[in-house]
């Protein structure tokens, strides 16, 4: 989705780009997610800034291929399970509005107007009206070709090709060299690879997760719905298995129930007791699930860094390599955002967002 | 002309009566609900989620879905697998089955 | 608990179970339908009583003894068990099944071993019509006439390609249907050509021959059904002649009237269990060695799962599988001489099974005659005209980004209808899906699994 996105703005920007990918449009973390389009989620910074510049895009792109990529404007509602959760949920909102995020505190009886299958006896909630969905293959997809990109799917980059004073000049792949003076590693939870093959170190590792699609049903959920505790999930750095309920409909009927996060590698092994997790906290959220079928799950890799911020622009390291990937499970929200932003870094205009903070090279300096 | 029932030389327990949208149709013990509707002509009971096409028995062997039936208020049931018992109430399907 | 949970009471498991009772191993049986026998020996509801079941069955006697040998063996057969996934754990394996009819309720068994011999199921290429009411599953209509003695019209054109249309055909025309005409995309100058292999076969297929002529049904070979006609329920087909490549010969197509059709392309292993316990699957099926052992240790597979070649065959490789498991589960090395005449049967077997399958080959050309409006994807109605913009716009060139553009194989059968169809318009080969939930799970099944694990963990 990154690649994607990256290649519509930067060819909107007057370049002519090649978009590379080793297996097919939407194959690797893409093709697992959820779609989200999410502010909800996150504490004021720099990802909340991209978050919400990424979503005034994708709502852009929506007057343009809209229903294409089954983009739909039904806002998140944050759930908490306790009082006291309720008045931690409600300062974290305070912040959040404070940095620019519409979010309306909704009391016990108005969460069931906006959300009427909750499980009752809940004390409160917030609605976030600017989270958005799309569906994420689509999306990609529709992107990449209307950026008249040319598409080598396939084609697995095997070497960055350098001038002798280290710069880009092209890379090498399984089916020929590519020759350009710059290559931008959208190779989400797999840039970690490309970025060595440049010769620099930008940590990127996979956070698994699974997510369980329930039978085709009639609009019963209507917004995304999670637990507060979803976020403290997120910004967790435990390796260990967290999951927490995030259940939506979808504009084609099954409803999706994520989250799992699990640091195990890239191991694609089925995890039986991962699902049951997802099931036991999503039928906690919404009783009526229980009845309900789940037909199918799967599993993706998201692209985790330690501080949860993704790797957004030029590398210091390699004049003419330029990173974005790293968005953890918001790559495909953060999507339009970053396109934009490599697109002005490429074209050498200021960007509208201080990279500062994303700078590629960050973990480098740690290091040393 | 012989049916498939003289040619099992099958000899069944008297016929019941379930009903198909409130009318009374006649079936037999161990007959699903996919051979009761056959054996009355019937050969569609569900209309699909999204051009609203009816649907009936495809696979036979409860690998395709497409034979779904609301049996007794449960929707989604497969009518290929689902054996019926007196008074069942069998209603034709529309879209996801739980839909108003 | 049992020492070994064989999944499927086909031939395959009930063979397996067998073999291995007899060295005194534990054995459950596992399978989804309400009576022993398979798809193959599909037995009529009991409710049914029906005196003369074999009238409806080839290979009687074989059933009689398999059915004969169950109740002094041990054998436990656990009927209504529909199972979804099958658990490695630390001891050994949990088989996780939704009792049926509803399939509401879970049931677990607990074995050291596993043997799965999950059978297959039909294998259909679309054509515009085929969703229509009164189209059905070669094996469909044998199914429900086997189970249910029902028959699905009375006027029938029993259609496609492979050695399961003959029988099909026969048994309709001997339960009081007219078969309209028996429509055969494979040249019989194939069959004559894999002759040598099929020797065992041929005698049966003279058999169905004689009741065809019997039956006075019309046999067209070379030849494919091009579309079903009806508005809400079929009224007839276009049958068309096919050329030399297996292209409809323009100008040989004709309407034949019928209110059903019978059609089938072969038939398909059912994966999905071994694939999620990690075993390897080589093509389409799942890969094992001399033994029936998968590459999963504790696991073996057995009949149609293995390959698709048959009842005999599955009786064959479970009884090698039955003999190996009871050597294996008592910790000694199996003795082949044991099983030497089912190995040499299985040897002879799977070679006309191949013969069979390159015989039967589906028409080379049969997405040519799907229009762009007719729907590939039953479940989710995606049409061809979709699967092909998503190729051909999008980029997809397989299967998965196919159905992630377009939801082809998302519904509710998860693409084993489809995906034949999908991977033919994308011109991939098709691979097996990954579907972890072999049939759908009720949430609240999971959710109380998740309960009853993390209460055992914390006391």
């Amino acid at each position: 989705m990154v690649g994607a996105a990256c290649a519509l703005y930067a060819a909107r920007a007057g370049l002519d780009v090649i978009l590379v990918d080793r297996g097919p449009v939407a194959g690797g973390t893409t093709g697992a997610g959820e779609g989200n389009i999410l502010v909800s989620d996150k504490e004021p910074g720099p990802e909340l800034d991209l978050a919400l510049l990424s979503g005034r895009l994708w709502g852009e792109l929506a007057q343009e291929f809209g229903a294409a990529v089954e983009y739909e404007a039904k806002g998140g509602v944050v759930v908490a399970s306790s009082p006291g959760g309720l008045a931690a949920l409600e300062r974290f909102a305070d912040g959040q509005r404070a940095a620019g995020v519409v979010a309306e505190p909704v009391a016990g009886d108005a969460l069931y107007d906006l959300e009427p299958h909750l499980a009752p006896g809940l004390p409160g909630a917030v609605h976030y009206p600017q989270d958005c969905q799309v569906m994420p293959a689509l999306a990609a997809a529709h992107l990449a070709r209307a950026s008249g990109a040319r598409l080598f799917t396939g084609r697995t980059v095997t070497d960055v090709l350098r001038t002798q004073d280290g710069a880009v000049r092209g890379v090498r792949t399984d089916k020929g060299d590519i020759h350009t003076p710059a290559l931008v590693n959208a190779a989400g939870t797999w840039g970690g690879e490309l970025a060595a093959l440049a010769g620099v170190r930008l940590p990127v590792l996979p956070r698994r997760g699974f997510v369980l699609v329930t039978e085709p049903l009639p609009r019963l959920v209507r917004h995304k719905v999670y637990a507060a505790d979803y976020v403290a999930d997120v910004a967790s750095d435990s390796a260990a298995l967290q999951t927490s309920p995030v259940v939506e409909g979808t504009a084609a009927g099954p409803i999706l129930i994520g989250s799992s996060r699990e640091r195990v590698g890239f191991d694609r092994t089925f995890s039986l007791p991962v699902v049951r997790a997802l099931a036991a906290s999503a039928t906690r959220l919404f009783p009526f699930l229980s009845d309900v079928h789940a037909m199918r799950a799967y599993l993706g890799f998201r692209p985790y860094m330690p501080d949860h911020l993704p790797a957004i622009g030029p590398d210091p390291r390699v004049p003419g390599l330029y990173h974005a990937c790293g968005h953890e499970g918001a790559g495909i929200g953060l999507a339009t955002g970053t396109g934009h932003l490599i697109a002005q870094a490429l074209t050498a205009k200021t960007p509208d967002l201080d990279l500062t903070p994303l700078r590629p090279d960050r973990f480098a300096e740690e290091a040393a | 002309m012989r049916t498939p029932l003289e040619l099992a030389d099958a000899h069944p327990g008297p016929a019941f009566t379930v009903t198909l949208d409130g009318r009374e149709i006649e079936a037999l013990p161990g007959q699903t609900v996919a051979a009761a509707l056959w054996a009355v002509g019937v050969t569609s009971w569900r209309s699909t989620r999204g051009e609203g096409r009816p649907r009936g028995v495809f696979c036979g062997i409860g690998v395709c879905f497409d034979c779904l039936v609301t049996v007794n208020d449960r929707p989604n049931q497969r009518a290929c697998l689902v054996p019926l018992h007196p008074g069942d109430a069998i209603r034709t399907q529309e879209g996801t089955g739980h839909d108003g | 608990m049992a020492d070994l949970a064989v999944i499927g009471a086909g031939p395959a498991g009930l063979a397996a179970a067998l073999a291995a009772a007899a060295q005194g191993v534990t054995v459950a049986v596992v399978d989804s339908a309400t009576e022993a026998g398979g798809q193959f020996y599909r037995q009529p509801a009991s409710g049914l009583r029906a005196r003369r079941p074999q009238a409806l069955h080839h290979q009687w006697r074989t059933w009689e003894r398999l059915r004969d040998a169950l109740p002094g063996s041990g054998v436990r057969i656990l009927t209504d068990h529909h199972v979804w996934s099958v658990e490695r754990d630390s001891d050994g394996f949990t088989v996780h099944a939704l009792l049926g009819p509803e399939q509401h309720e879970p049931v677990a068994v607990h074995a050291d071993a596993v043997l799965l011999a999950t059978g297959g199921y039909e294998r259909v290429l679309p054509f515009p019509g085929w969703t229509l009411p009164g189209v059905v599953t070669a094996g469909g209509a044998q199914a429900m006439l086997k189970a249910g003695l029902v028959v699905p019209g009375r006027k029938a054109v029993v259609a496609g390609t492979g050695p399961l249309l003959l029988p099909v055909a026969t048994g309709l025309a001997a339960a009081g249907v007219e078969i309209a005409a028996l429509v055969e995309a494979a040249d019989p100058k194939d069959l004559v050509r894999h002759g040598r292999a099929l020797a065992g076969k041929l005698p049966e297929g003279a058999g169905y021959a004689a009741r065809l002529l019997r039956h006075r049904v019309r046999l067209l070979s070379r030849h494919t059904v091009v579309r079903a006609h009806g508005d809400e329920r079929l009224t007839g087909v276009t049958v068309a002649a096919l050329d030399t490549d297996g292209r409809v010969r323009p100008g040989t197509e004709r309407y034949v009237p019928c209110d059903t059709l019978a059609v089938g392309h072969g038939m398909l292993p059912h994966t999905d269990l071994a694939e999620t316990l990690g075993c390897r699957l080589d093509g389409m099926t799942v890969a094992v060695d001399d033994e029936q052992r998968t590459d999963v240790p504790g696991v073996w597979a057995a009949g149609e799962s293995t390959g698709i070649g048959g009842a005999g065959l599955a009786l064959a490789e479970g009884h090698i599988a039955g003999r190996s498991i009871a050597a294996r589960l008592n910790g000694t090395e199996p003795d082949p001489v044991q099983w030497a005449a089912a190995a040499k049967s299985r040897t002879k077997l799977r070679k006309s099974a191949a013969a069979l399958d390159a015989a039967y080959p589906p028409p080379a050309h049969w997405s040519e005659q799907v229009t762009d409006d007719t729907v590939v994807c039953r479940c989710e109605e995606v049409t061809a005209g979709a699967v092909r913009d998503a190729v051909d716009e999008l980029g997809a060139g397989d299967v998965r980004t196919v159905k992630l553009l377009t939801r082809a194989g998302m519904g509710w059968c998860q693409g084993r209808m489809c995906g034949p169809a999908v991977a033919g318009l994308a011109g991939c080969e098709l691979t097996p899906s990954r579907r972890p939930f072999a049939r759908p799970v009720p949430l609240g099944v999971l959710a109380r699994q998740h309960h009853i694990a993390t209460e055992e963990g914390t006391s």
